[in-house]
């Protein structure tokens, strides 16, 4: 593989030597894992030995634990190869199916995925009692039908198998039984002590079942103690609501009541709870028909540039401790009386904030204003006040209960936990999920301490950094396995019922907990369902309500209500400490990773992040100006040193991002992640210090002289000029309604005569008016058509196979660019270039005009790519589908053929969705209906810019997006005469900043 | 040899003669046949043959390697789907053209100074045909379904896609190979049978008896013979004119910017003569020296070659010159940029060096000194047949490597196996000619034969 | 007449000009079955042994137009009959995509004809052939010109003949044996 390496046009990179410098325990078996992604012969070699994937750990000696490991693995293996098992339980299909969802052979069943604790709806894709497919929930208010890439990956992470697949004790396999006795034996002896070292750690719970079961369990060990813990957490949100109500509220916002939206180093459109739904609301205020239509307004001021910033029509780039003295700044301008804060050395054009006030208040009640979770407590608290002071509460924002059932500060939390520990004063230790000895902050020391636990416990997914200084580790289920519910972000009860029965005997913390509580025998259905018929005790027929509840996915009107709440006053009254000098380093969780939990799905790892467009890697990030001080270029190895740890990072230069400021991603380096995740990266978390989880100063970096190949699925960012992506600002698109489509020829020249299709005609719209670049298109699409990953070194050399992809180019000065987005996929051009020029005719034109690829008569010259002006064909230079893994078979789209080395490959249109469609129709004897049909891309789209359906049909909603004037074809001088079309991009700029901009 | 008297270009009026003096029919006949006969196999050609076994091997791995992993073993990816392979197969072809050039085109225009070099220039065309027909079956992602693009009637129902410039090629190629090796051939009968009859031992009697088809020579047989050559001439010059046109359509067909040009025809064509020269010179060269056959290959023919050279040359140099201006003039931004992109861009090297080898060496042949002097145009047949490549290189590699979409541009590095194939198919074209030049005659016997009959004429008037 | 033991008699002669002479001699005096051999082709030659004109042009045309007539319906029957489909929106007769291979498959059909044709009118390949029988005649294939009359030609007589042949200058005259 180093020799692809070294021809992936980077210079050469020691890696191991650059790892070195690394920290202890930070040394990465990357080309490992991405040798088994290429598949290599070497790798191919291994597979084809006697025991399966993981079996032969690629060279490393084969232990007698791994062994054992493998056997349990082939078992399960052999079960699941064999027939999958259904739940035993009765579990209940969701058969009304409203306009948007696909029909066809599968079962679609409601459940959730949670993130941090907030739940989205989902309805998972059943073949033969496999999950396949994950979609959104049109029922479900945190979803409506969309969902975000996490949860279009989600069936990668239940089939991985890298999953553990058997209890471990001390080393050796485990059984459930054996781990019963010793647990009731470590519970019997702290019953002595009420659990005074009793302590419990769970990621934040929004479960009521769960809860009520923690509550069970501690009321038998009063002294006990719950901690919660996210690497990723909310604190900073519930403090900012402390000081500015006295009490946790969860904030909502209603995004489609907002005509003017103030984003505060937030990305409130592609992370956080209601994400999905708020980027929905957002995208309808924006939605332009015609002349007459009005846009919404958003305003971002953030430290690193995100998705959100890049759909502003203003932004300004901003160090993220500084944004406390904007908040100020503008607060006073609006009225609210707060000290002032420290000089900002970013640069604020003077009329910004004065006119970003007026704009304001001029939609008072219809304005937002939104801070970034990682921003401290007291600019939430602001925040509130500024909104209130806009009288938006209750109209563009309401607070209700906090959706978390036990709402505390978990650092806080965590920190007494790490003190208990250390103070030997917690004897039994059960950790339900997370990775704290991974995720914690560093100078916490969990590796060091956790040994100390008499009896520690860990219930995970995967067998990683904490199971292994763990005493037991235990296979949890996964959420396609497990039955549960968790709260929506508005509160709404979200259940979450199993699709599979655990593959590998896991348990949810559900039946954790009924084993904890001598519950035994009592299945996590059960308790679900009892604890949720207690509740409705004035329900009459409960088994109707349970029924349609599980068929919905939701509890219907379970949202909390509105909360009232009272503005305490005189906040942010106190003058702010000055900021300490020094660069800036910033912490975030990585955009496809999150906080390292996702690290081993491959999807997520190849998933090319927003903005940056990067794989396989996390950066440091800084801008243009702070690199060229510091002589930086991207990926150049650099060191970080903050608080007196370091750790090599590779640098990556970022247009738009903030001076004299370095952010850094979570959830890289991970040295027990898996085949996939682990050593990819570098881990920020190793430099994460407790005081400042988010954003600090004093950080030092240097230069180490070694260079870290990045793998970026894009390398050019300008247009160079070609009209690819059509932006204008709405002023100008009033005055010039047709300026999309200047160059549109009246009847283009053509030798031969059009052909005519009778009957349906396929088609596609994107709106890069409503496009954030989040990425979900790009997994559904990986998902639904069973595309393989390559890995990082064939994304290197320019191989990844995503069969749609999301460009994104910078206009303006580097510093502060305007950013687009523009998703490309198989135009299906009538006149395709790519299918005359195929020897084989491999690749030709359906009846109903679809450009389709024939895999099996496909001999593979690569002259259809060369000639796709689009580059939208990706082609199998390897055998990149995985052909061993027994475990991931039962993944893969039944209705997609798997390819295989030497093949070209590309989008279908979800030729499999329309076909199951059409046969559908035909049986009822009909014709298919608009909207109908839903391709993988459109149907995870949470700001709904993709339209798909008949254009021979006028009435159709595709039709009528297209026949709108900002209406354009990519590269419409070639003649192609794509299919797939674009409506231009819009902005709406505050005409006072533009002004002033201008002279 | 500079100091033997034929090397000398005497500044008298008539130029040098195309055969040495005080020659007949006997001393032609024994000297070529008694390469193949008699004289005992040289040091060097066991030496010089190992070699390029050697290197025939080296290919066999490569391209084993390749079949068990696949192409990813290469540089190429997405946008630049076409590398090497592409690249040396486009040069490969190109060298052909010259041998059937020789033989046909000058046939037809009775150059007669062809005589003594047609048989060797066409063994190279088949040989280069060879080398050059290996990269189309192995740059397939899939190349044990390569008979897919025959037209055959299969059970899938199945044709190729007749519109395709790759089909075409498949058909012009195969095509070229048949021709060229029975022009070959029948140019190599009446020979065959003199190597017959003048054969010591039995096997070498009964091997070249059975190929000679028992010709014998008789006059009426010489006229079918000849009215044949003829036709096959006629038939071949259009032929290897349409050869070179049809790849160049594998490029002028698309829409990819560098590639979508009228003028790459006439100017591939030209490039292919061009190349082919080159690699004539590069081989008669050394050959006639080792050989001892200066009588036959004489400066005259080194100069006109020479001159065939720089003409070609200009050609190329106009080609060059109209692609830079057609992409001002189309006012394509597409075409601009990647004029500019390759003059300018990171593939900007590789251009200029293209340049230097193509355009600027050649002019050197200006000069009848360097014309004279066997190690100059030794050196300038190299660099050209280097720039040819190089000008293959830039069609290929730095048209797609930025085409239309900036999101999807990117960088081409060949591979060690990239290399290894290329070097390889050089190994096998000299394998093949060390056979040739050791058991067939690399001269035309009964042409020289026929050429003292016309110089003793010439002497008798 | 009596049936000869022999095939014919053969001279041999030093220069294409003696033998051309020679040819046109035996023409005159009456001889009509006869046939030259030389190392490399002498224009006129044919014509005095008596040959006039070949038609292997007329089959190389022939096998050319049948190319082109195969090449272009093999690629019509292909697209439009037996398998149409649309490709990249091209009419199933896309005919100016289909010049290319017509063309090939005519040369390739008169380049085949033509060698082949030359063969079998020139019926090689003759494992056997008496005029092998006389020694010297491996010179002819070096730089020795032989004339023969056959013992078919009806003014044949051996002794007349030989004594005719040797009047031709030729350097030796010798008999050709079955």
């Amino acid at each position: 593989m180093e020799t692809d390496n070294k021809n992936g046009g980077r210079p050469d990179v020691d890696i191991a030597a650059l790892r070195q410098a690394t920290s202890e325990g930070h040394t990465p078996r990357f080309w490992r894992s991405l040798d088994e992604l290429a598949g290599t012969p070497e790798f191919r070699d291994h597979a084809e030995n006697e025991f399966p994937h993981g079996a032969n750990d690629l060279g490393a000696a084969l232990d007698r634990r791994e062994l054992l490991k493998v056997m349990a693995a082939s078992a399960a293996f052999a079960g699941l190869t064999g027939c999958t098992k259904l739940p035993t339980q009765k579990i209940v299909p969701y058969v009304r199916q409203p306009e948007q969802i696909i029909p066809g052979k599968p079962l679609f069943y409601a459940t959730a995925v949670t993130l941090d604790g907030v739940a989205t709806g989902v309805l998972v894709e059943s073949h033969m009692a496999r999950p396949t497919k994950v979609e959104g929930n049109p029922d479900h208010p945190g979803s409506l039908g969309a969902s975000d890439a996490f949860a279009q990956a989600a069936v990668l992470g239940l089939y991985d198998p890298d999953r553990s697949e058997a209890g471990i004790h001390d080393g050796r396999i485990g059984s459930w039984a054996e781990f019963q006795n010793e647990l009731s034996a470590a519970l019997a002896e702290e019953k002595g002590s009420s659990g005074a070292g009793l302590r419990l750690l769970t990621p934040t719970i929004t479960s009521p079942s769960l809860a009520a079961q923690i509550g069970v369990f501690l009321k038998g060990f009063p002294s006990a103690k719950w901690h919660q813990y996210e690497p990723v957490g909310r604190d900073n949100v519930r403090e900012g609501a402390k000081i500015a109500f006295g009490e946790y509220v969860n904030t909502v916002y209603r995004v489609d009541r907002a005509e003017v939206i103030l984003t505060l180093d937030s990305d409130l459109l592609t992370s956080g709870p209601g994400c999905v739904r708020y980027a929905r609301e957002f995208s309808r205020k924006r939605r332009v028909e015609n002349v007459e239509s009005k846009m919404n307004r958003l305003y971002a001021v953030e430290s690193r540039p995100t998705s959100t910033g890049g759909m502003a029509d203003h932004r300004l780039r901003m160090r993220a401790s500084e944004i406390e003295s904007f908040v100020r700044t503008l607060a006073k301008q609006l009225g609210v009386a707060v000290a002032a804060g420290p000089a900002i050395s970013s640069s604020v054009p003077p009329e910004w904030i004065p006119a970003l006030a007026r704009d304001l208040q001029q939609h008072a009640g219809a304005s937002l204003v939104v801070a970034g979770d990682h921003q401290p407590a007291i600019v939430h608290a602001m925040v509130h006040a500024i909104n209130h002071t806009l009288g938006n509460f209750d109209k563009t924002v309401y607070f209700t209960q906090p959706i978390e059932e036990s709402p505390i500060n978990q650092w806080q939390s965590m920190g007494e936990l790490a003190d208990d520990i250390r103070s030997g004063k917690v004897t039994t230790l059960l950790i339900l999920g997370g990775n704290p000895v991974y995720d914690a902050p560093a100078d916490l020391g969990f590796s060091e301490i956790l040994p100390k636990v008499e009896f520690s416990v860990r219930l995970g997914l995967y067998e990683d950094e904490t199971s292994a200084l763990c005493h037991w580790h235990l296979p949890q289920a996964h959420f396609l396995e497990s039955w549960g519910d968790a709260k929506a972000y508005d509160g709404t009860i979200t259940l979450i019922q199993p699709l599979i029965a655990p593959l590998y005997g896991g348990k949810s913390e559900l039946d954790f907990l009924a084993l904890l509580n001598g519950q035994a025998g009592k299945t996590a259905h059960d308790i679900v369902r009892e604890f949720w018929q207690a509740k409705q005790v004035g329900v009459p027929r409960f088994d109707a309500f349970w029924e349609k509840a599980l068929r919905d996915g939701v509890m219907a009107d379970t949202a909390f209500p509105s909360k009232p709440v009272v503005l305490k006053s005189g906040i942010g009254a106190e003058t702010p400490a000055a900021f300490p000098q020094g660069l800036e380093i910033i912490f975030r969780p990585d955009p496809t990773v999150w906080d390292g939990r996702f690290a081993n799905n491959g999807w997520l790892q190849e998933l090319p992040k927003p903005l940056t467009k990067l794989t396989w890697d996390s950066v440091a990030m800084l801008s243009p100006k702070t690199a060229q001080r510091l002589g930086i270029k991207s990926e150049d190895a650099v060191e970080l040193k903050y608080q007196g740890r370091t750790i090599v990072a590779p640098a990556w230069v970022m247009p738009g991002h903030a001076d004299e400021c370095v952010s850094v991603f979570l959830g890289y380096g991970r040295t027990r992640a898996g085949r996939v995740g682990t050593g990819t990266g570098f881990d920020a978390g190793w430099i994460r210090p407790y005081a400042t989880p988010w954003i600090g100063r004093g950080l030092e970096i240097r230069k180490t002289g070694h260079k870290w190949a990045l793998a970026a699925t894009q390398t050019h960012n300008t247009m160079e000029g070609r009209d690819l992506v059509r932006v204008a600002t709405l002023d100008e698109y009033r005055k010039k309604p047709e300026f999309a489509q200047a160059d549109v020829e009246k009847n283009p020249l053509s030798l031969y005569p059009d052909v005519k299709y009778e009957g349906y005609a396929w088609g596609m719209a994107l709106d890069l008016n409503a496009c954030t670049g989040c990425g979900a298109c790009v997994v559904a699409c990986q998902a639904e058509n069973n595309i393989a990953v390559v890995g990082k070194t064939e994304v290197l050399i320019g191989r990844e196979m995503h069969w749609i992809r999301i460009d994104r180019y910078y206009e303006g000065n580097l510093d502060d660019p305007h950013t687009v987005h523009e998703p490309v996929l198989c135009m299906h051009c009538e006149d395709a270039p790519c299918e005359v020029v195929c020897p084989v005719a491999a690749t030709v034109h359906s009846s109903e005009g679809l450009n389709e690829m024939i895999y099996n008569r496909c001999v593979g010259t690569r002259y259809c790519s060369n000639n796709c002006p689009y580059k939208v064909r990706r082609f199998n230079f390897r055998l990149y589908s995985d052909w061993e893994t027994p475990s991931l078979f039962g993944m893969r789209n039944p209705n997609v053929s798997v390819r295989s080395r030497g093949v070209m490959e590309k989008c279908s249109y979800c030729v499999q969705r329309i076909n199951a469609v059409k046969i559908e129709a035909e049986k009822q004897d009909r014709s298919v209906r608009d909207g109908e049909i839903v391709t993988a891309c459109q149907q995870s789209c949470p700001s709904e810019a993709i339209f798909f359906g008949d254009i021979n049909d006028p009435n159709s909603r595709v039709s009528k997006v297209k026949a709108k004037n900002l209406n354009y074809r990519l590269l419409e001088e070639l003649n192609t005469r794509p299919r797939t079309t674009y409506q231009a991009r819009l902005r709406n700029p505050n005409p006072e900043i533009e002004k002033a901009a201008a002279v | 040899m500079a100091d033997s008297p034929t090397d000398k270009l005497t500044e008298q009026r008539q130029p040098v003669p195309i055969l040495g003096p005080g020659h007949d029919y006997a001393s032609v006949t024994d000297k070529i046949s008694a390469i193949v006969l008699t004289r005992k196999t040289p040091k060097w050609w066991i030496l010089g043959f190992a070699g390029a076994f050697a290197l025939v091997m080296l290919l066999l791995y490569a391209i084993t390697y390749l079949f068990a992993v696949g192409v990813g073993i290469w540089g190429i990816q997405i946008p630049v789907g076409w590398g090497f392979a592409i690249i040396n197969f486009v040069w490969w072809i190109g060298i052909g053209h010259a041998g059937t050039l020789i033989s046909a085109i000058l046939l037809l225009l009775r150059q007669q100074w062809r005589t003594s070099i047609n048989r060797f220039a066409e063994a190279m065309t088949l040989f280069a045909v060879a080398c050059a027909g290996i990269f189309p079956l192995i740059h397939m992602g899939r190349p044990w379904l390569a008979y897919w693009m025959f037209p055959y009637p299969d059970t899938m129902k199945m044709w190729p896609n007749f519109r395709s410039p790759l089909v075409w090629d498949v058909f012009a190629v195969s095509t070229y190979a048949t021709v060229s090796l029975l022009f070959w051939f029948v140019g190599l009968l009446p020979d065959l049978a003199t190597l017959r009859d003048r054969a010591k031992n039995r096997p070498a009697k009964i091997i070249y008896g059975i190929l000679a088809m028992g010709w014998r020579g008789s006059a009426v047989h010489w006229y079918r013979h000849e009215t044949a050559s003829l036709l096959l001439a006629g038939l071949a010059t259009p032929l290897v004119l349409s050869v070179h046109t049809v790849v160049s359509f594998d490029f002028a067909f698309t829409i990819v910017p560098g590639w979508h040009s009228t003028i790459f025809p006439p100017y591939f064509v030209a490039g292919a003569i061009y190349a082919g020269f080159a690699m004539v010179l590069t081989l008669s060269i050394p050959v006639r020296k080792l050989f001892g056959l200066e009588d036959f290959i004489t400066m005259r023919h080194l100069d006109n070659m020479g001159k065939v050279l720089l003409a070609t040359g200009l050609i190329v140099g106009y080609g060059y010159m109209m692609e830079a201006f057609f992409a001002y003039y189309s006012g394509s931004q597409y075409e601009r940029y990647m004029m500019l992109n390759r003059m300018g861009g990171r593939y900007a090297v590789v251009y200029w060096c293209l340049v230097a080898c193509n355009i600027v060496t050649p002019q050197f042949l200006w000069s009848r000194k360097v014309r004279a002097s066997v190690g100059g145009l030794f050196a300038i047949a190299m660099v050209v047949n280097v720039g040819m490549w190089l000008e293959r290189f830039v069609i290929v590699v730095t048209s797609l490597h930025r085409d239309f979409l900036p999101s999807s541009w990117g960088m081409y590095y060949p591979t060690r196996w990239d290399i290894a194939t290329f070097v390889g198919t050089i190994g096998l074209f000299l394998a093949l000619l060390f056979l040739f030049i050791r058991f067939l005659p690399l001269i035309s016997i009964f042409e020289m034969r026929s050429l003292v009959n016309e110089e003793d004429k010439k002497a008798a008037e | 007449m009596k049936k000869e033991t022999i095939y014919g008699l053969m001279a041999e002669f030093k220069t294409s000009e003696q033998l051309l002479e020679a040819a046109h001699r035996t023409q005159s005096a009456g001889y009509r079955r006869i046939d030259a051999f030389s190392p490399f082709p002498i224009e006129g030659l044919a014509e005095a042994v008596g040959f006039h004109r070949t038609s292997l042009p007329l089959v190389v045309l022939i096998a050319g137009i049948l190319g082109g007539c195969s090449g272009f319906f093999l690629q019509y029957y292909g697209a439009v009959i037996s398998y149409p489909i649309n490709v990249g929106g091209r009419p199933l007769n896309s005919w100016p995509a289909f010049i290319p291979i017509t063309f090939e498959l005519t040369i390739l059909f008169a380049a085949t004809a033509a060698v082949f044709g030359m063969l079998a009118m020139n019926g090689l390949p003759t494992p056997y052939h008496p005029v092998f029988n006389v020694p010297r005649f491996a010179l002819a294939s070096r730089d020795r010109f032989f004339l023969c009359i056959k013992a078919r030609d009806p003014l044949f007589d051996r002794e007349k003949t030989r004594q005719f042949l040797e009047t031709l200058a030729s350097r030796e005259v010798s008999e050709i044996e079955i």
